[in-house]
């Protein structure tokens, strides 16, 4: 498993956690996305976007999709917190072409790994072309590697 | 002619932190001007070394892509609004 230095945490509860896993495959093998906005680091709102590339190594946010999400943050006085997409075949790491394009600095990149039986989801900052991981915690505790990542 | 220009927060530093402002333009590519002369280096953000709207950012016009509608040709009117997101894209 790749590694980084960790900086700071992401919050999920149980109901967003399987939210994002449930998108993850309901398009499996093709990479979903989407975006999560809340207050205070608190996840109150789930935006599901289309991946218009529709692949299985790439994800691109449907724009229109896109910016409805983004009004809708902006009407009730949300603010983005983490953008997700899926690997269905690599580890949750960020990919290079995730390095390249991460314009949302300020955003936690969130990757939920199909690619072994059990879900693997990984947080992290990507700013400048810099890794730095947040700890993902699950109704407040640690999320811990499954067993199953051998790599 | 006034145009509404929506900024995300990742350009708010070109803004001085506001979320929206006023530039004046017949065009897109007028009103990306006149927000550059305004906001020095936010209108540079929309666009490639070549001119063209850079790849990676999104702008809409009154919510539509304008890749769908003129590109940068596209024709505004008084209280239109521009709305500008960098594209979230990976692998």
């Amino acid at each position: 498993m790749t590694r980084a230095e960790i900086h700071g945490r992401l919050d999920l509860d149980r109901d967003t956690w399987d939210e994002i896993v449930a998108h993850a495959r309901s398009d499996f093998p093709f990479e979903v996305c989407g975006l999560l906005a809340g207050r205070d680091g608190q996840i109150e709102q789930i935006y599901r976007v289309p991946n218009a590339a529709r692949s299985m190594t790439y994800y691109s946010m449907d724009p229109q999709a896109m910016l409805h999400a983004f009004n809708d943050m902006d009407d009730h006085d949300l603010e983005l917190i983490a953008i997700y997409h899926s690997h269905t075949h690599t580890e949750a790491f960020p990919s290079p072409t995730d390095v390249e394009l991460a314009t949302y600095p300020d955003a936690a990149y969130l990757i939920c790994s199909l690619q072994h039986d059990e879900p693997h989801l990984r947080a992290f900052d990507i700013v400048d072309g810099r890794i730095t991981e947040r700890l993902v915690h699950l109704d407040g505790e640690p999320v811990t590697d499954p067993a199953a990542d051998p790599a | 002619m006034s145009i509404e220009v929506r900024v995300p927060t990742v350009l708010r530093t070109h803004t001085d932190g506001e979320k929206r402002v006023t530039v004046e333009g017949a065009t897109l590519a007028e009103a990306i001007d006149d927000l550059e002369a305004r906001y020095p280096g936010l209108g540079d953000r929309l666009r490639d070394d070549e001119g063209n709207l850079a790849r990676f950012v999104n702008v809409y016009v009154n919510d539509e892509d304008v890749r769908f509608l003129g590109g940068q040709q596209t024709e505004l009117a008084d209280g239109d609004q521009i709305a500008i997101l960098p594209a979230v894209a990976g692998g």
